[in-house]
């Protein structure tokens, strides 16, 4: 019984593991999270202000594309720009993972903007504001502040779908642990701990996230 | 351009099967984050601690620890416990226990979403814990719960594309299969990309009727369409 036990979990190989996974997890999985969501929280901005502000000849195709992007598999996405674009692997992903997350906070945008009184507006209008300030200095503040924790779980769902990566024969901390198991046929460990790496990212900062919304209801 | 269709017009057969696999990953998965929503969003709101706490605990962890590592857990290391799943077996628990988790969440948030006086009302009649809820509150938080579920279910169709990884012949590895063959990815995954929107979409319209058919029986009109609290419901997807 005590050594099948210590075949279920051996923490010589869990302890030998573990760096290569931390390191991984750095190399790999925070920054594709962290460039990842700063493109799409730039591109998705536009997105939205597109939709608002541009000639229906510009607003509809772009409308059209992000809306192909968020109903077809990152998987996908990833494999056609890996082969098509034939440029640095982990550079692609980054793009394809901010460019797909975009097209969701684009939506988190619009729902933000549309959000903002209407008396804002007819404001802005009275004080004769041009409507570059009017957007900048009065709705885009405002509306910030409503949709920062919609875009944080966005954020959580992209450093979760960071492991597709892999499909473009990255070496992110999952496919680290799967070849790991696989040269070592024990794959309980590595595995495990990927996934309880994940949870310790993730699950603070979902709590944080459900403060900050708390905090900003209050307003 | 003619070749490629050509190609693809005798690989039609082999689509139909990946898209099988897609669709049973999908429909399969599908059920299965149904039924654990249904369970752990009603038990996730218990007024007692150890059957919430286990709830929750459940949830976080699936919604916590990313859809991958959970498929390569069943797939790598359940062998070793002595269960070897089938890949198409592992994808759908993976699938199903992963969005189940998203769904609970959506669930319990519908719930608590209706108002207050249907509570207090099915109190009043001294209806019992399963009648009232079944009869009273089920059908009035369905309504609400449809929208972030059909997006929910749009992603878990998504997600079946990492079924490739753990060597399922999906639409996405025919997709691969089709860029060899043609040597033009633009094409090859363009098909690919547009037979899952084919489904997204089916999706979206089956949830759009489910949708009226709950309202009507509500006798809730049209116009009616989104409430505020469906929104309320939806925000808590994603996390």
């Amino acid at each position: 019984m005590e050594d099948e036990a210590s075949g279920i979990w051996n923490w010589d190989r869990a302890f030998a593991v573990f760096p290569e996974l931390l390191e991984a997890f750095l190399q790999v999985t925070l920054v594709a999270t962290v460039v990842g969501s700063l493109i799409a929280a730039v591109v998705g901005l536009v997105v939205a202000m597109t939709r608002k502000l541009a000639p229906a000849w510009i607003a509809w195709p772009v409308h059209g594309f992000m809306e192909f992007i968020r109903m077809t598999p990152v998987v996908v996405q990833l494999l056609f720009a890996y082969y098509a674009f034939n440029f640095d692997p982990l550079a692609t992903g980054i793009v394809v993972l901010g460019i797909h997350y975009a097209a969701y906070m684009a939506e988190v945008y619009r729902s933000g903007i549309d959000a903002v009184p209407k008396g804002q507006w007819e404001a802005a209008t009275a004080l004769s504001m041009s409507p570059g300030r009017t957007w900048l200095k009065v709705i885009i503040p405002q509306s910030l502040r409503t949709v920062v924790p919609a875009l944080g779980t966005w954020v959580i769902s992209m450093f979760k779908d960071t492991p597709f990566l892999m499909v473009i024969f990255i070496t992110d901390m999952v496919r680290r642990a799967q070849v790991y198991g696989g040269q070592h046929y024990a794959y309980t460990e590595a595995i495990t701990l990927a996934g309880l790496i994940f949870l310790a990212a993730s699950y603070p900062t979902y709590l944080l996230m459900k403060q900050l919304e708390k905090r900003l209801a209050r307003y | 351009m003619r070749e490629n269709f050509e190609e693809l017009g005798a690989r039609l057969p082999s689509f139909a099967d990946g898209l099988l696999v897609t669709i049973q990953l999908t429909l399969g998965g599908g059920a299965l984050a149904f039924v654990i929503a249904i369970i752990l969003g009603v038990t996730a709101r218990s007024e007692y601690l150890l059957v919430r706490g286990g709830a929750r605990a459940i949830i976080e962890f699936f919604r916590g620890t990313s859809l991958l590592v959970q498929l390569f857990w069943l797939f790598y290391v359940l062998p070793l416990f002595g269960w070897r799943l089938e890949s198409l077996v592992a994808g759908i628990l993976a699938l199903g226990l992963n969005y189940g988790a998203y769904a609970a969440e959506v669930v319990r948030g519908a719930i608590n979403s209706v108002p207050q006086g249907q509570w207090e009302a099915t109190t009043a009649l001294s209806m019992r814990p399963m009648h009232r809820l079944r009869r009273i509150i089920w059908p009035q938080a369905w309504a609400i719960m449809i929208p972030s579920l059909s997006n929910l279910f749009i992603m878990l169709l998504k997600g079946t594309a990492v079924a490739s990884i753990v060597l399922l012949q999906d639409l996405t590895w025919l997709g691969g299969q089709l860029r060899q063959a043609t040597g033009d990815t633009f094409f090859a995954y363009g098909v690919t990309a547009v037979m899952y929107l084919g489904l997204a979409m089916l999706i979206v319209l089956g949830a759009a009727a489910l949708e009226k058919a709950a309202k009507r029986r509500l006798g809730q009109g049209a116009a009616k369409a989104t409430k505020p609290s469906a929104a309320a419901a939806s925000t808590t997807v994603g996390g």
